[in-house]
C-alpha cells in the first residue's frame, strides 16, 4: 500500500492558501475581461476594470486580492489505497492553515465563542475540513478561502415538495436579490438541491469549485442554471451593487435524491474573489 | 475628473454631495469595524471620552491583512457595513461625517445621515490590493489588542469612493439597481 506522510498535506495546504489568496483563477479573470466589454452600466464597467487591475496587482506584488482571506475551507479526497502516516490528518491540515496564514501574512479571521467573547484564535484555525474517501492511491487537496461577506448572504430552506421547480427558483433568485450589494457582486451562486439539511449545504459549497463558464453535464440542470443566471442578471444589482447587467458570474447546481417529504435547497454565495487552488499528492 | 475631498468635512461639503457622485479622498481617515465599534459605543453609553475625536471625521470599515516587511499596510478593502448599523447612529450623533464601506445600511443609519448632515460612501469590495496602494501611512491609535480590528489612523491619497447614501435620502444602491432591472425573457 502506498504511504503518504501527512507533512506533505500540511505543506500543500499552506502553499495553496497563500497562492489562492493572491492569484485569481484564469476563469474569473477571463470573465471580468468579457464582462467589462458587455456590461451596460458605465460605473459597472469601471468597477470591472478595477477588479482586473486589482487581480494584476495582487499577482505581481504577491498581495492578497482581498483583506478577507477567509476561513480556510479544505476538501480532501483521500484514495482508499493510501496509507497516511506521520500523525493525525486533521491536525496536519490545521498545521497547514496555521503555517500558510502566518507565514503568508494572511488575515486571521476565526473567533471562538461566536455568540460571546469572540476571541480570535490567532492562526486562522480550525480549517473547515470536508473529507471524502475515493478510489485510487492519491490524495487531492483543495483549499478554498471563503470570505465572510458573501457567506453571510447564503441561505438554506427546507421547501415543500409541492413548491416544485418554481419554488426552488424563487428561493434562489430571492436570496440573490436580498443579498444585493453585500456579497461583492459579480458573484457565483452555488446551489445544492436535495439530500438532507447538511448535504444540501455541502453540495452548494462544493459546486463553487467548478470553473466559471462551465456547463453542467446534466442537460436538465444546465437548463436550470441558465435560467437562474438570466433571472439573477435581470435583477439589475450589477458590479459592486451599483446597478448593472452583470450581477452573477455563474450559477452552479448540484443535486442528489431527497426524502419523500423534503425538498432542501441551499444557496451558497461566492464573492467575485472566487479563490480555490488544488494539488494531487 | 472626480472631485477631491479632505477631512475634517464641513456641513457645506456634505450638503454638496449626492448619491452617485464619485470622489477621491486625500488626508487622514480612521479605520474601525465590529469590535472597535462595540467598544466605542460602550464608552458613549457610559458617558466616557473616546480614544479618537469623531467630529468631521471619516471612518473606514476595514480590517486589513498584516503588512509584509516594508509595506505600509496589507490589503485593505471595505467590509460589509450592515454589521455596523447597530452602532453607527451613535457615532454620527457625535459628529462623524462619513463612513466608507460596502453594502446596505438600515433606516436608522439613513435617518442619522439626514439629521446629522453626513454621508455613506462605498469603496469597491474585494479590491483590497488596489485600495492599499492609495494608503500612504498607517498607525494604530486605539485597541491594539484587536489586531486587524484595531483603530488605525490612515493617510490616504486619491482614495476612490462613490456616494451611496446622501443626506437627502438619495440611495445609489436603490437608484442604480432600478435603472438596470428588467423583465426576464425566457
Amino acid at each position: 500500500m502506498r504511504e503518504l506522510d501527512v507533512a506533505q498535506i500540511t505543506e500543500a495546504v499552506a502553499s495553496l492558501a497563500v497562492k489562492g489568496c493572491s492569484n485569481l483563477g484564469d476563469d474569473v479573470v477571463a470573465f471580468f475581461e468579457k464582462a467589462a466589454k458587455r456590461e451596460e452600466s458605465e460605473t459597472g464597467r469601471d468597477i470591472l476594470a478595477q477588479l482586473l487591475e486589482n487581480a494584476q496587482l495582487a499577482k505581481d506584488m504577491n498581495r492578497p486580492l482581498c483583506q478577507d482571506t477567509g476561513l480556510a475551507v479544505v476538501f480532501l479526497e483521500v484514495g482508499q489505497d493510501v496509507h497516511l502516516v506521520g500523525g493525525s490528518v486533521e491536525e496536519a491540515v490545521d498545521e497547514g492553515v496555521r503555517k500558510g496564514y502566518t507565514e503568508g501574512f494572511l488575515r486571521k479571521s476565526v473567533v471562538t465563542d461566536p455568540t460571546g467573547a469572540r476571541k480570535n484564535t490567532g492562526d486562522n484555525t480550525p480549517a473547515m475540513l470536508h473529507t471524502r474517501i475515493v478510489p485510487g492511491d492519491r490524495v487531492r487537496v483543495i483549499v478554498a478561502p471563503k470570505g465572510g461577506g458573501a457567506e453571510n448572504m447564503s441561505a438554506l430552506a427546507m421547501l415543500k415538495p409541492s413548491q416544485g421547480r418554481q419554488g426552488a427558483v424563487d428561493f434562489i433568485v430571492g436570496t440573490v436579490s436580498k443579498a444585493g450589494p453585500n456579497p461583492c457582486p459579480p458573484m457565483i451562486v452555488g446551489v445544492g438541491i436535495g439530500g438532507t439539511f447538511e448535504k444540501a449545504a455541502y453540495l452548494a459549497k462544493h459546486s463553487l469549485l467548478r470553473e466559471v463558464g462551465s456547463a453542467n453535464p446534466d442537460p436538465r440542470l444546465a437548463e436550470l442554471e441558465d435560467e437562474l443566471e438570466r433571472r439573477c442578471n435581470a435583477l439589475g444589482i450589477g458590479p459592486a451593487g451599483l446597478g448593472g447587467t452583470t450581477t452573477v458570474m455563474d450559477v452552479f447546481v448540484e443535486e442528489m435524491p431527497s426524502h419523500i417529504a423534503s425538498m432542501p435547497v441551499a444557496v451558497n454565495i461566492q464573492c467575485h474573489s472566487a479563490r480555490h487552488k488544488e494539488v494531487v499528492l | 475628473m472626480d472631485r477631491t475631498i479632505t477631512p475634517p468635512l464641513s456641513d457645506e461639503v456634505v450638503e454638496s454631495l449626492r448619491a452617485g457622485d464619485r470622489l477621491l479622498i486625500t488626508g487622514t481617515i480612521f479605520t474601525g469595524r465590529d469590535a472597535a465599534h462595540k467598544r466605542l459605543v460602550e464608552l458613549i453609553d457610559k458617558g466616557e471620552p473616546l480614544p479618537i475625536e469623531l467630529r468631521g471625521q471619516i471612518i473606514y470599515f476595514v480590517g486589513p491583512t498584516p503588512p509584509k516587511p516594508g509595506e505600509v499596510i496589507g490589503s485593505a478593502g471595505p467590509t460589509t457595513s450592515g454589521r455596523m448599523d447597530a452602532y453607527s447612529p451613535k457615532l454620527l450623533d457625535l459628529g462623524l461625517k462619513a463612513m466608507i464601506g460596502k453594502g446596505l445600511r438600515n433606516e436608522a443609519v439613513k435617518d442619522a445621515l439626514k439629521r446629522n448632515k453626513a454621508v455613506y460612501l462605498g469603496a469597491t469590495g474585494g479590491a483590497g490590493a488596489l485600495l492599499a496602494q492609495r494608503i500612504t501611512s498607517a498607525k494604530v491609535v486605539a485597541y491594539e489588542d484587536l489586531g486587524p480590528e484595531a483603530i488605525r489612523e490612515l493617510q490616504v491619497e486619491d482614495f476612490p469612493v462613490v456616494v451611496i447614501n446622501d443626506m437627502y435620502g438619495g440611495d445609489l444602491y436603490v437608484e442604480g439597481r432600478k435603472k438596470f432591472e428588467r423583465k426576464v425573457d425566457l
